[in-house]
């Protein structure tokens, strides 16, 4: 399913386009809801899919719980609902349920032949907003919408209550309302009762309660989001002065809150997951890595939920997108976001939670393994996740500076070259209609600093970018290129550099990194990146605000947990200085995606990789390394990383990987070699 | 034979499945989502249960003829087995999954041996009945008519 909704950052009930509660359009309603179902019974799952289907709902259905949510990840606005079996062989149906709450936050029906009390208390507990026991009747499924409803509107409560909206009816809902989806943080409880008036209603237009509108976590969004918790310090980051600092018109309190409850478990998550090499992930992968993650999960799934874990910046998504969107297809767009949220995470909070954390993987956690030389591990691994791609360049990148010992200007560079990388990536894959994830680290400049070391990582990004072969890859790559600073030459050549320095896996990958670099190139002195993403954000501006939305993260995650077992890359990346400058604690969990996608084991989970990391982190931390190196091998064109990363190329390379892309499992192939397949 | 034979006795045939406890009302929800669209609905799912248990049963087995048997392993095989079953409306064999759950769960090899062989009897029992039922309408088709739906007012 794509999602249909363009809306901007905060999107209201980004799925119902058909049928919004309390629209007019209440005739088909709730006909054309999207459900995913999965299930590992090929029986179960062919016969819900045929009674769905009689219900006139729209039916995706997958048998594995990484399919799904990649799925999920790259479409973040896909779906409505989801109905999944409890017991399936590669992930408990309960942990998919979390992670489907925490980072995409749609409501769940868990079912199972199983009716024991014990399996439906563990449903009510993990949050399922529903039990079925097994055989389905298809009486059962007629009503599932109402989840779906009755979600929407608690959210649009909480949304009118944080006083954001406008309190005319919000009030009255507002009081009412049960802030269930929002987190329950004592400190902004009360919110609820106050009413700003200032935010546009725009979003309730319909005025009716039901009618809520669900805001979209972008990738931008979520950056912002990441960049305010981390300005106040994530112990003191209540959700008032994160409104205040992110000063998003229409977002409420209650979605902050929410919204943080959420980051604050993924983060928690990543922190336990997070033995891996959070090293990688570490400083400069977040960064890059949520950007490239983004990207590489964005391999044409997860632009938006690399968007939205990456969080990126604005203006960097923007540029990023822009950029990524210039040159890649349309995908681009939708990466950019994601990546960009990515990004954001990795930098700045270590407390992103993205989603799960896991998606968040950013993709420096892959380029840092990349590029530490690790050629195999980086590639296949890597590159089977576009988004991770779009970390691993920003990794590589940082990686090369690292190890090449790059300036810390270059690590700048690269770091933000990986942003612009990733974001190119994302923008790549946004033109698939993913949100771009455009790696938020180009257009932080808080990353660039940061990141130092981590910038050189994030260089590493644009192969990863490479290795999913996803176009959004490329872009990110060509983002990266960019470093934001007029350095931008630099950067460029700081890919090179990094190519030619321990980053074995780098010139391997070479051909990405060099596309990525030539692209990238392009971009030079953008700050240009903004520049550039701006281009590409117009073209995608308005997809990866949709897609955003989710904290994609996560699969990107998943697609650096399957590069992730490039052990190598990630202790490379580790090396790199991840682990110094940006992760910060909480990016580790970032980081930690983004190198558990290597090898999953990088000690210095960079916080950086928060955004990215923490969805990715878990899924690599659980799915250690899967290494799937998503098709980001053959079209990324962008691979290229010693050139200079000509966005264009980059981003074009990544959006044709991208297509290229299976996207749909992280399964690559290239196991050995990274970076030289993608080539831009 | 006609084809107005040909139908009554693929009706009496199918209640006596129901009668029997081969199938359940679960069979029935099948039928009903058969539409034109899908006119081999039926079919293709019952199939697809098929293909699946003969694997199920196959792992079972291999899995209870271990020297060390992982109960939980095969605990998990069936209660996928029951999850299929009870999906296509394949009573009987349902039946025996759960008695065979509550072997695995006391751990009991020589049970759950035993329970296995029950359940492979009622798969292959009813097997081979749905394939006579698929068979009849085959034959229908095949003669120009069509497949009387069945009303079970249970």
């Amino acid at each position: 399913m794509n999602p249909s909704n363009g809306k901007g950052p905060i999107s209201m009930a980004s799925s119902s386009a058909s049928w919004r509660v309390g629209d007019g359009v209440s005739d088909q309603f709730p006909a054309g809801l999207r459900v995913l179902v999965v299930d590992d019974d090929p029986t179960c799952l062919r016969i819900l899919e045929k009674m769905l289907r009689t219900c006139l709902y729209e039916v995706t259905k997958c048998n594995r719980a990484e399919t799904a949510l990649s799925l999920l990840r790259g479409n973040k606005n896909g779906f409505d609902i989801v109905i999944s079996d409890v017991h399936m062989p590669d992930m408990d149906g309960f942990k998919l349920l979390e992670y489907i709450g925490l980072e995409m936050d749609l409501p769940v029906i868990m079912m199972s032949a199983d009716d024991g009390k014990n399996v439906v208390m563990k449903g009510v507990t993990h949050g399922a907003c529903d039990y079925l026991i097994k055989p389905v009747r298809i009486e059962a499924l007629k009503n599932i919408w109402q989840h779906v409803v009755r979600k929407r509107k608690n959210e649009w409560k909480d949304f009118e209550q944080s006083g954001s909206v406008e309190e005319d009816r919000q009030q009255k809902q507002s009081d009412e309302a049960d802030y269930s989806s929002s987190a329950n943080e004592g400190n902004w409880k009360n919110s609820k009762k106050r009413k700003d008036d200032e935010e546009e209603s725009e979003e309730r237009d319909d005025s009716s309660t039901l009618k809520k509108p669900r805001v979209v976590w972008s990738v931008e969004l979520h950056q912002q989001f990441v960049a305010a918790v981390n300005q106040l310090g994530i112990d003191k980051a209540v959700p008032k002065k994160i409104l205040e600092l992110m000063n998003v018109p229409g977002l409420t309190r209650e979605n902050v809150a929410s919204h943080l409850q959420k980051y604050r478990l993924y983060l928690r998550r990543l922190s336990g997951v997070s033995q891996h090499p959070n090293n990688l992930n570490g400083s400069f992968m977040n960064p890059q890595e949520a950007a490239f993650g983004q990207l590489s999960s964005l391999n044409g799934l997860d632009l938006q939920a690399l968007a939205a874990a990456g969080q990126l910046p604005a203006h960097s998504l923007a540029t990023l997108q822009a950029a990524g969107l210039g040159r890649s297809t349309p995908k681009s767009s939708i990466h950019m976001p994601l990546v960009d949220q990515r990004n954001v995470f990795s930098f700045e909070n270590p407390k992103l939670r993205l989603g799960e954390g896991q998606q968040q993987h950013m993709p420096s956690n892959k380029q840092m393994g990349l590029l530490h030389g690790i050629p195999t591990t980086m590639e296949p691994k890597q590159l089977a996740n576009l988004q991770h791609t779009a970390q691993s360049i920003g990794n590589i990148n940082m990686q090369i500076n690292s190890q090449g010992g790059q300036s810390s200007q270059n690590n700048s560079l690269l770091m933000q070259m990986a942003q612009s990388q990733s974001r190119g990536q994302i923008l790549g894959e946004t033109a698939g209609g993913h949100v771009p994830r455009l790696p938020s680290t180009i257009g932080q400049p808080i990353l660039t600093p940061d990141i130092g070391p981590n910038v050189s990582a994030r260089n590493g990004i644009p192969e990863n970018i490479r290795s999913t072969g996803y176009n959004p890859v490329s872009q990110t790559s060509s983002l990266l290129n960019f470093p934001m600073t007029p350095t931008s030459e630099l950067s460029v050549n700081s890919y090179p550099l990094g190519n030619t320095s321990g980053v074995s896996s780098l010139p391997s990958k070479g051909s990405f990194q060099q596309d990525i670099n030539s692209d990238i190139k392009g971009s030079v002195g953008f700050m240009p990146s903004f520049d550039i993403f701006n281009d590409l954000h117009q073209h995608k501006s308005q997809n990866w605000e949709l897609e955003n939305v989710g904290m994609t993260f996560d699969a990107s995650r998943h697609s650096n947990s399957a590069q992730g077992s490039l052990d190598l890359a990630q202790s490379v990346l580790a090396h790199q200085g991840f682990s110094s400058g940006q992760m910060t604690g909480q990016n580790r969990n970032a980081a930690a995606i983004g190198s558990t996608m290597f090898s999953s084991n990088n000690g210095t989970e960079h916080g950086n990789a928060q955004n990215v990391g923490p969805h990715l982190n878990a899924l690599l931390i659980d799915n250690q390394i899967r290494v799937k190196t998503e098709t980001f091998h053959d079209s990324n064109p962008a691979n290229i990383f010693p050139e200079h990363f000509g966005q264009e190329d980059l981003m074009s390379a990544l959006l044709k990987q991208q297509e290229g892309i299976a996207s749909a499992e992280h399964e690559f192939d290239f196991d050995g070699y990274s970076m030289d397949n993608i080539s831009v | 034979m006609e084809v107005g034979q040909m139908q009554r006795r693929l009706v009496d045939y199918t209640k006596s499945l129901f009668m029997e406890g081969f199938l359940d009302s679960q069979f029935l929800q099948l039928q009903q989502l058969q539409d034109e669209n899908n006119p081999d609905f039926v079919v293709e799912v019952v199939s697809l249960f098929f293909e699946d248990s003969e694997k199920l049963l196959n792992e079972l087995t291999r899995a209870l003829d271990q020297t060390n048997v992982e109960f939980k392993k095969v605990d998990a095989h069936v209660h996928q087995l029951k999850g299929s079953s009870s999906s296509i409306g394949a009573q009987r064999v349902k039946n025996a999954c759960i008695a065979f759950r509550n072997f695995c769960e006391e751990q009991n090899t020589e049970a759950c041996m035993r329970c296995l062989q029950q359940v492979k009897q009622e798969y292959y029992l009813v097997k081979n009945k749905l394939e006579t039922m698929f068979r009849l309408e085959q034959q229908i088709v095949a003669a120009g008519g069509s497949i009387p739906i069945i009303e079970m007012s249970s």
